[in-house]
This record gives structure tokens, C-alpha cells and sequence, in this order.
């Protein structure tokens, strides 16, 4: 069992997420930064689909009653267990009774704590995710508090082989201020100048970011005039309530970007969408940071996710 | 009134556009009609039968419908070829469903969303009046009470589910020339209460847990739309309680009977009237009055 002593911020455990319930409402959940977790648990010798602890901003401390290896990927924070600092991109031993001491986030906004064996909770719909909002997954559908008691699963490994296994620099993402974007959807309500204003903004990050949802500000974007369609209602950022698609960006009058607790429809335009690898770069973007997007063909896009996946596998295989 | 039909809508060239890498989004019509809907309906159901190695979500909207892939099972536009060989083949003047007619007790100006209501005057278009008479005077109505009336008065058809898990949307079983169209708030409020019935566009929602929201409220269920300990025998097979094509029966109903549901419902032995019955759209459109008497019938026996 692992002890949280302190929660941190705002730390839930995820996994790749609940998918295949959107059409009722229920967003797929899941790490914010896919592209960490799934490092993080290579590392320690899990499947992608493990449960980690997601950390957001604030890093948590937590005792292990059991011997365990643990890796930390994400944004860089500082700790130490017991009495030494605790390294980044590297899987690190770690002996019962142990303390692990977490600190503030200092790049990106999400750290992702794996175990060897993943945090074990009872999956709901087929997921350990946490969805906070109706309060299922993870550790009482909530985020982690002093005093929880976190099982954790069996690893086929051997905890000897696990110890000390690191990735190599070029592996480590940077976090870019660019994001890339596909335009679409709704985005004919834009005006020509408004579409243009999307990718040549330097946006920033609102104190209203998380896994719902980040907004933007910016500029102001503009509708084209019309007569509103019936059931879209007045306001020109109106149409008749659709579904919004996970990095879907929609226009009430400030951006907002949907991520993994993402409402699944409404009634706002919607314009645009990030590419599946850079939501795992936006879920880094700290509150004041600036963004720029990017407009890209969906071939490019599929080309990026693809480039994604050969990544992780390069990792997950160099490891073995 | 009995002898208006409704009029079927011819709609244009439906636009497929991609979300990025991994969804298409499908619009049928920029407004909303039955016949939007139900062939966003029927088309979503025969893509679920043809199980398309690669596609992992399907949802239904209002006028529209997205879909979740995996692009390099299915390239993105192999699979608009394929959503567009389902549309060529999918003909709604054949389309029937089994729905369900549900009973849907409100207490309508109920305490809980009023005071929620006076809360965010300033939020709102008319600060000086609550929402179910702002509602009703820009609808044409002579005071709520007869918006009341008009909004309990025919059933509506749940066309979408999404925001939050459980919100259903729903569209009044009426002609267009009888149905209730009113903006969201002109600022978002940051409360609402769980079980709140609101409207925003031409679609009632109601909201399964407390928090934001953007719809005039005009009324409290003392039933869920979720149940996520599935504690309800209606919940025994999922979480939510509505589904796309579900029939509700808003109910006007008073406080008494309001607080005897409620005391059931959080007994876990509350059990939703429900009679199940073949939908046939032709019927409805020629005769929406007479068939919703008829959809109705037996519900209450």
C-alpha cells in the first residue's frame, strides 16, 4: 500500500482513459499528457494502460508500506525520497517505509507518478480514470487527500531488473508553445479575419485551465452575420447543440480548447481541433503561458500521431 | 390543432468535417427538424451495425453526429466514403424504433431553482423578471402559468445526449409554429441545482448534477437522468436513465408529490412509469397531436 500524506494540488490517478461512453456524456478521462504517463510506465515495466497519479502543478508526499519501483515523467519536479533527490525520465527503487516528497512543478503543468504494477483501484466502465465531476474512478472518484490508502498491482518483473532504467535526452519531449491545430468543423461562422487571428494570436493561458477545459484569451474573434438557424438560439457564437470533439476549440467569445474531462456537446461553435499528439502538449501549458497554434491538413496530423506512437514504442522497446 | 401536421424538412448536402486526426464530425443541417434528427438517429444506428474496424465512438446529435477513430485502422477519408455509402442507403420514411414513453414529474417554479434563478438577475437578458416570464413573453405567451401549460402540454422526444453524463436533450413533439424557442443566459451561471429542467435553443435539458450552466430553469425533477451507483432498478443496465429517442411527459406536478417521488427515489425503490411502443415517424408527422395522445395512452392506467 502506498499512503498519501499529502495530496498536492489537484493529483488523481488515471490511466489511457474510458472510452466507448461519450455518446451518453461521459468523457474519456484519462492522463492529461498521455505521452508521460505511458514513459512513466514503461519505465517501471507496466502496460500503457496502468494506472498512474497525475500531479498537477504541486507534487504530492506519499509513504510506500512495501518495497516498490516508481518513475516520475512529465513536467521536471524536485523531491527527494528519503534522503535523496529523486530524478526525472528514470525509474528509481524504493524501500518500505520510504518517503517520497514531492515540490512545485518548475516546466509544464503535470507530473506522472508510475509504480511497478500500477496503482490498483476498481476500474469503472472499464477504466481506473478518475471523471471527478459525477465522482467515479481512481480513489473514490476524487482527487487524492492525506490519510487515502492507494493498493498497488502485481508486476510480472522483477523489481531488481526495473531499478535505474532512464530514457535517453532525445526521448525527453520539450515543451513547445506551438500547438498544432486542424480547422474544421465549424468554422465557416468565423469571419476571414477572425480564422486568420486563430493561428496568428499569441494566446494565453487563463487561470481557468483544466482537464475540462482551457481557456484562451487573446483577441476577440468575430461571426459572420447571419440569421440564426431555429434551435441554435440568438447569439451569434450559437449553433443547434452538437457534439464537440476532445481538442475541439470553441468560441463562446474566448477560446476554449476541450481536454480529457471534456463536456462532450453544447451549443457554442466549435472551430477548430488540436491534433491528438499536441493535446498531450497543451495539458503542459502552464496558466500566463503563451500559445500559438498552428494550422495543419489532417494528413499531417494523422503523419504526427503516427510519429507519436513509433516514439513510444522506440522507448518502451530501448527499455527492454 | 388536431388537424396540423409537420411539415418534412428537405435537407441540404450534409458537410463532413474532420477534428483533427481522430474524429469526423457530421453536420445534416444547421437547424434543427425531426428530420434532422431522426436521420442522425437512423445513420448512427446502421454505422453501429456495420461495426467498422477502427471507428470507436458514435454519437448521435441533434442535426449532426460525430464519430471517434482510430486513423490508422481506418484512414480519415476512407471512413467519410463509408459514412457517406450509409447515407446513400439510409431512407428515414422507413425508419421505425421501440421507444419508450416515460413520465416526467416537475415541479415547476420550484423553490431550489428559483432562488438559484434570483441569484444571477445580472447574468441574465431581463434582470427584472425570472426566467419563466421572460420565457414566456418573448414566446407570446399571456403569463407563465400558460407557458407551463404549453411546455407540460405535449410530450418531448430526447434528439441528443452529452455535456455531462445523462443530460438528455429534448425537442417539443410539436410544429415548428408551436415550438418554444429562447437564448442561454447572457453570461454562464456558475450554480445550478442537480435535477434542475431548463431550456436554452429549442431544447429542454435537464441537468443530472449541480454545477454551471447556461439554460433558463424552470423547474426541478424529483427524479435522476444518472445514477452512478446504479442503486435505481430503472439504472440496473446503465448509468443514465435517458436514451436518444426516449419519449418524456414533462408533468406538472405540486410539492406533495414533489417530496413522496423524492422520498422513493432516495429509498432506491423508485420505479419510472414507462410503456414501451413502436415509433413510426410517418404517422407522427402527418398527425403529431393525435399520435402523441396515442403514445401516451396506457401510461397513466
Amino acid at each position: 500500500m502506498i499512503e498519501v500524506l499529502d495530496g498536492g494540488l489537484s493529483s488523481t490517478i488515471q490511466d489511457d482513459g474510458r472510452f466507448g461512453q461519450y455518446h451518453i456524456g461521459m468523457p474519456p478521462s484519462g492522463a492529461m499528457d498521455g505521452f508521460a504517463h505511458r514513459v512513466a510506465n514503461a519505465l517501471v515495466g507496466n502496460d500503457a494502460d496502468r494506472a498512474t497519479i497525475e500531479m498537477t502543478y504541486g507534487g504530492c508526499d506519499l509513504r510506500f508500506d512495501e518495497n516498490a519501483v516508481v518513475a516520475l515523467a512529465g513536467a521536471a519536479m524536485d523531491g527527494d525520497l528519503g534522503e535523496e533527490s529523486i530524478p526525472m525520465w528514470e525509474s528509481v527503487a524504493v524501500d518500505a517505509g520510504d518517503e517520497l516528497s514531492l515540490e512545485f512543478a518548475t516546466t509544464g503543468a503535470r507530473t506522472y507518478l508510475a509504480v511497478a504494477g500500477g496503482i490498483d483501484v476498481e476500474p469503472v466502465m472499464g477504466s481506473r480514470s478518475t471523471y471527478t465531476l459525477v465522482g467515479i474512478g481512481g480513489h473514490e472518484g476524487r482527487t487524492l487527500e492525506a490519510g487515502d490508502r492507494l493498493a498497488v498491482g502485481d508486476s510480472a518483473a522483477d523489481p531488481a531488473d526495473l531499478a535505474g532504467r532512464s530514457i535517453s535526452d532525445e526521448h525527453v519531449p520539450e515543451y513547445d508553445e506551438t500547438i498544432r491545430i486542424v480547422l474544421g468543423l465549424c468554422e465557416y461562422r468565423l469571419t476571414d479575419d477572425s480564422r486568420e487571428e486563430l493561428c496568428s494570436t499569441e494566446w494565453k493561458v487563463t487561470p481557468e485551465a483544466d482537464r475540462v477545459g482551457y481557456r484562451l484569451e487573446g483577441v476577440e474573434l468575430d461571426f459572420e452575420p447571419r440569421e440564426q438557424p431555429f434551435g441554435a438560439g440568438p447569439d451569434p457564437s450559437n449553433v443547434v447543440d452538437l457534439g464537440y470533439p476532445v481538442g475541439s476549440i470553441q468560441v463562446p467569445t474566448k477560446p476554449i480548447v476541450l481536454m480529457r474531462d471534456a463536456v462532450t456537446g453544447g451549443g457554442y461553435a466549435t472551430v477548430a481541433t488540436v491534433i491528438s499528439p499536441d493535446r498531450d502538449l497543451l495539458a503542459q501549458c502552464r496558466t500566463h503561458q503563451s500559445i500559438r497554434f498552428e494550422a495543419v491538413s489532417v494528413e499531417e496530423a494523422v503523419e504526427a500521431r503516427r510519429r507519436r506512437r513509433e516514439r513510444l514504442a522506440e522507448i518502451t522497446e530501448g527499455l527492454q | 390543432m388536431a388537424a396540423e401536421r409537420i411539415a418534412h424538412k428537405d435537407l441540404p448536402e450534409p458537410r463532413y468535417e474532420h477534428g483533427a486526426d481522430d474524429y469526423v464530425f457530421v453536420e445534416l443541417d444547421r437547424e434543427m427538424s425531426f428530420d434532422a434528427n431522426f436521420r442522425s438517429m437512423a445513420i448512427t444506428q446502421e454505422i453501429a451495425e456495420r461495426d467498422l474496424a477502427g471507428v470507436e465512438e458514435i454519437c448521435p446529435g441533434n442535426a449532426s453526429y460525430l464519430i471517434r477513430f482510430d486513423p490508422e485502422e481506418l484512414a480519415p477519408d476512407e471512413l467519410v466514403e463509408r459514412l457517406k455509402s450509409v447515407a446513400a442507403e439510409t431512407d428515414i420514411t422507413e425508419y421505425r424504433w421501440e421507444t419508450r414513453v416515460i413520465d416526467f414529474p416537475v415541479l415547476y417554479a420550484d423553490e431550489w431553482t428559483h432562488e438559484t434563478v434570483m441569484n444571477f438577475r445580472e447574468n441574465h437578458q431581463d434582470p427584472e423578471a425570472t426566467d419563466l416570464e421572460y420565457s414566456a413573453r418573448i414566446n407570446g405567451f399571456d403569463s407563465a402559468e400558460a407557458f407551463i401549460d404549453a411546455h407540460s402540454g405535449a410530450p418531448h422526444l430526447v434528439t441528443m445526449m452529452g455535456f455531462v453524463p445523462g443530460l438528455p436533450f429534448c425537442f417539443q413533439m410539436v410544429p415548428r409554429d408551436r415550438q418554444i424557442e429562447v437564448p442561454k443566459y447572457v453570461e454562464p451561471r456558475t450554480n445550478t441545482p442537480s435535477r434542475a429542467v431548463g431550456y436554452g435553443g429549442a431544447f429542454t435539458a435537464v441537468y443530472p448534477v449541480q454545477g454551471a450552466g447556461g439554460y433558463q430553469l424552470y423547474g426541478r425533477t424529483p427524479i435522476e437522468v444518472l445514477d452512478v451507483d446504479q442503486r435505481l432498478p430503472d439504472f440496473a443496465e446503465s448509468i443514465v436513465f435517458p436514451q436518444p429517442g426516449d419519449v418524456l411527459n414533462f408533468r406538472r406536478i405540486d410539492r406533495e408529490e414533489y417530496d413522496a417521488i423524492r422520498e422513493e427515489v432516495e429509498a432506491g425503490s423508485y420505479e419510472y412509469p414507462i410503456k414501451e411502443t413502436d415509433f413510426a415517424p410517418e404517422d407522427f408527422f402527418e398527425a403529431p397531436d393525435e399520435y402523441n395522445e396515442k403514445l401516451l395512452e396506457g401510461l397513466y392506467a
